[in-house]
């Protein structure tokens, strides 16, 4: 399965896109998902401990599983006010 | 009532949505765009968000101020895209019978939608350089 996962502010300029690709055969989790972005955009290593996730448009941890069909988001620490 | 505009916001209009004749009291809080930010010079401001998300956590929010205290009526709009300096990106009008229910709840609200709501600010320096604010941790009063 393709997951894809949308990105704003400093993670869509890390990535240079909207969105990160992610296939895989088996469930994944938020962690893995954490993982694999550093993984391949280590510009991410600064901000990604400060970085929360979401899934369906609510917060959620590093051991939710997600599957192709969740809209799943990184979110970058919050600057609106 | 709640929302996002990329239009000017007209604050005065947000104060009389919440003026009603149950309300002995309005407070209204704007947040501007501030020139100058520890020495450092700001042109202008530009606001994204993850919309979706933002208006639920918004309502969320609204919904939770309304339980937790005894507010007659409250409005909330942020600005997105560019924002000037001196102009508002956020407006906050929380009527109540008592001014205390007014400032507590206002209060409130500001610092959980800085805390919550999925928006983010970018700074377009005067000196030509742009930069994504991402507070790291502390809190900022």
């Amino acid at each position: 399965m393709i997951l894809q996962v949308k990105l704003f502010a400093v993670a869509k300029q890390i990535v240079d896109s909207d969105t990160f690709e992610i296939e895989s055969n088996e469930p994944i989790t938020i962690g893995d998902i954490r993982d694999r972005l550093l993984a391949i955009h280590p510009r991410f290593s600064e901000v990604m401990p400060n970085c929360r996730f979401a899934v369906n448009a609510a917060y959620v941890n590093d051991d939710t599983v997600v599957s192709s069909a969740d809209e799943i988001a990184i979110i970058p620490p919050v600057s609106g006010g | 009532m709640n929302g996002l505009t990329t239009d000017k916001i007209d604050t005065q209009a947000l104060v009389d949505r919440v003026t009603t004749p149950a309300a002995g009291a309005v407070v209204l809080f704007v947040g501007t765009t501030r020139e100058f930010t520890n020495g450092r010079q700001t042109a202008s401001l530009d606001y994204e968000c993850y919309e979706e998300m933002a208006k639920k956590k918004l309502s969320e929010i609204e919904q939770q101020a309304r339980e937790r205290w005894d507010i007659v009526d409250c409005a909330i709009v942020h600005r997105l895209g560019h924002v000037p300096l001196a102009e508002a990106s956020i407006a906050i009008a929380v009527s109540s019978a008592h001014r205390a229910v007014s400032f507590e709840a206002g209060r409130w609200l500001i610092d959980t939608i800085k805390e919550e709501v999925p928006i983010w600010k970018k700074e377009n320096w005067a000196d030509g350089t742009t930069e994504w604010v991402h507070p790291s941790g502390e809190k900022r009063a």
